[in-house]
């Protein structure tokens, strides 16, 4: 689905990743560590391809496609989808109206859809206007959920989500990925197709995982990926003795 | 001669006879298309009542309710006797140039709106003032009266023939608003690019009075300085909307001054502004002379093409119970936003737009909906002519 090659990546001059290879074979969950700096989000920026992020060695593959150098749409055109951080908010533009902008051609039940995730008292506010954290990740899962992306890249999905609504969050990214044992009921989600959608995902504390099926975790350190192996063995180690040692046990 | 300054000698000030049409639907097709550009509906059952000048004839009146009059201002002067202490009361005749281009007896035209006391027209009511000769100086007076407790929503439609190049237009505006009384105010401009507008306006609201203001301008304009002056009394209501955008040659200087005099009044200025290539002064000014009153100015500008867009939002408390903000923003659309849209499948020109249109999407209380989708055809077409 997303083969990373030899990716070396400038942020106003200043190289942020030094050699970034990366596999995320179709239909796997992959989890992304490393401690803050490391380049984890800048990396998800690059693969969507925002400016800013200057590539200066390597190329991006998605689907067979070099997209390295594709502008922003076309990738999401082609099947990638980001789950922001901290998206801006877009003063007088709807939720609703972002959502259907979202589906694209595709037939969608906004008001369905946003009652699933909860966020049908949002859906007529400004896209992020005024919204907790918890409702951002709410309102940019709904969006995802109308686009449908094959390759999702998940930033910090609990991040500001208090531990009670990470479940819902959890089950919702499940759904959306087509994987886990609660998929939804499948006439009501006529846009759902059964095979499951790749993802990255970063993640700080790791709780998502709690949630989701991790198929591998890497640890992004000082601009490299350095460690590949099961996302919670890795989570386990970086709890015990931090990133250094955990990179340091991988070479 | 900069653009603040209005040349009289450059404009004519007699123009013909355009004659009286009966029927609205019988109004010439090319005039109707004009006409509705500025939200002139010739379907008379959407309307409560239509007035309608074109240079100086009343080319139509009409109305479809009872409690509503609506009438040439020269008619209804003749005929009212009282009409006359509403004349030049909010607006001396004396006050400056443009007023004293005008008459003292309205000869040239405009309208008197009166809503009976206790009428709420559920339909707009529409007027529409027309330019279409060459360099002709359109002067009018228009009078406005809710009495207590009445309710209306005007439309009112200022345009020019797409064939002028130049005119003058002055309008000398006087709105009261009885107690109690709720008047929605809708003017949307199409001018020409090197027409000179100025309209003279002052509203008299009140004791829980409400009077909202609708103001869209999209299209070029050679200049146009507005400053309407609202006056609100005990409890009175006043919200303000504009909606600007300045092409390359435009000069705007708009924005209202309103004085809170009562105790309780509340008024709400909020402003979005578009340069593109053209000047827009966007004013507002506050005024808070009573203890318990309430205000809020938001003048928010983006600049898609250099010229120029200057925000002047003022405040003036006289006593410690005032409570008055504003907020004021210029600059340029930004690009985590276009990016952000660009994700989510648009192209960059699709993302420019749809942010565009959400800056302007201010939350226009009463605009019926064919408008509120020919203002999106026309930020369409600005859009085009911007990129």
């Amino acid at each position: 689905m997303l083969i990373i090659e030899e990716l070396k990546v400038e942020v106003g001059d200043k190289e942020i990743l030094k050699n970034v290879n990366l596999h995320v074979p179709s239909g796997e969950t992959h989890i992304l560590f490393g401690p803050n700096g490391s380049g984890k989000t800048s990396l998800m920026m690059t693969i969507m391809g925002f400016s800013g992020y200057k590539v200066t060695r390597g190329k991006i593959t998605f689907k067979g496609e070099d997209v390295t150098y594709m502008p922003i749409h076309e990738r999401a055109k082609l099947g990638i989808g980001v789950l922001f951080q901290r998206p801006p908010t877009i003063n007088g533009l709807s939720t609703r109206r972002m959502v259907e902008i979202c589906a694209g051609k595709k037939n969608i039940d906004v008001d369905a859809l946003s009652k699933k995730l909860r966020f049908d008292d949002f859906i007529e506010r400004d896209v992020n206007h005024n919204l907790s954290g918890g409702e951002i990740k709410r309102s940019e899962l709904l969006q995802l959920s109308a686009q449908q992306p094959d390759l999702l890249l998940l930033d910090e999905p609990e991040s500001g989500v208090d531990l009670e609504s990470i479940s819902l969050l959890g089950e919702s990214i499940n759904t959306l990925l087509n994987r886990g044992l609660r998929r939804p009921s499948l006439c009501h989600n006529p846009i759902t197709s059964s095979t499951p959608k790749s993802a990255l995902v970063i993640t700080h504390t790791g709780h998502i995982l709690d949630y989701i099926t991790a198929d591998k975790g890497q640890v992004l350190y000082k601009g490299q990926l350095r460690c590949s192996q099961n996302a919670r063995e890795i989570l386990k180690w970086i709890r015990e003795y931090g990133y250094e040692d955990c990179v340091e046990c991988a070479l | 001669m900069s653009k603040n300054d209005v040349n009289f000698s450059k404009y004519i000030n007699l123009s013909e006879d355009h004659g009286y049409v009966e029927s609205l639907e019988a109004i010439q097709q090319n005039d109707a298309k004009e006409f509705v550009r500025v939200g002139i509906d010739t379907d008379n059952s959407l309307r409560a009542a239509t007035f309608i000048q074109k240079d100086s004839s009343i080319i139509h009146c009409s109305k479809s309710i009872e409690g509503v009059e609506i009438k040439g201002i020269s008619q209804a002067l003749e005929q009212y006797e009282w009409l006359n202490d509403y004349l030049w009361k909010l607006i001396p005749h004396e006050k400056d140039e443009i007023t004293k281009a005008l008459s003292i007896k309205p000869d040239q035209g405009g309208y008197f709106i009166g809503i009976k006391k206790g009428v709420k027209a559920l339909k707009p009511l529409q007027t529409c003032l027309h330019i279409a000769k060459e360099k002709f100086s359109q002067k009018v007076h228009n009078i406005v009266i809710a009495e207590e407790d009445s309710e209306i929503h005007i439309i009112a439609g200022c345009s020019t023939s797409d064939h002028l190049k130049s005119g003058l237009h002055i309008g000398v505006s006087e709105f009261y608003v009885k107690k109690g009384a709720t008047l929605k105010y809708t003017m949307i401009h199409d001018w020409g690019e090197d027409v000179y507008v100025r309209p003279k306006t002052a509203v008299h609201i009140d004791e829980g009075g409400v009077f909202i203001s609708n103001y869209i301008s999209l299209k070029p304009v050679g200049s146009i300085v507005s400053n309407p002056v609202i006056t609100l009394e005990k409890n009175a209501t006043a919200r303000i909307n504009s909606i600007m955008v300045a092409s390359k040659g435009t000069y705007m200087d708009m924005g209202s001054i309103v004085n809170l005099n009562g105790s309780g009044a509340r008024a709400e200025i909020i402003s979005r502004a578009i340069v593109a290539g053209g000047t827009i002064i966007s004013r507002g000014h506050l005024i808070g002379k009573e203890s318990g009153v309430k205000g809020h100015l938001e003048c928010k500008g983006l600049i898609l093409k250099d010229g120029l867009l200057h925000a002047i939002p003022e405040l003036s408390g006289y006593t410690s119970g005032v409570e008055m903000s504003h907020e004021a923003a210029v600059g340029k659309i930004d690009k985590r936003e276009i990016e952000y849209l660009m994700a989510r499948g648009l192209n960059e020109e699709e993302a420019v737009s749809t942010i565009v249109r959400g800056f302007l999407n201010v939350e226009i209380d009463g605009l019926p909906k064919e408008l509120a989708e020919r203002i999106d055809e026309a930020v369409k077409e600005t859009e085009k002519d911007m990129m």
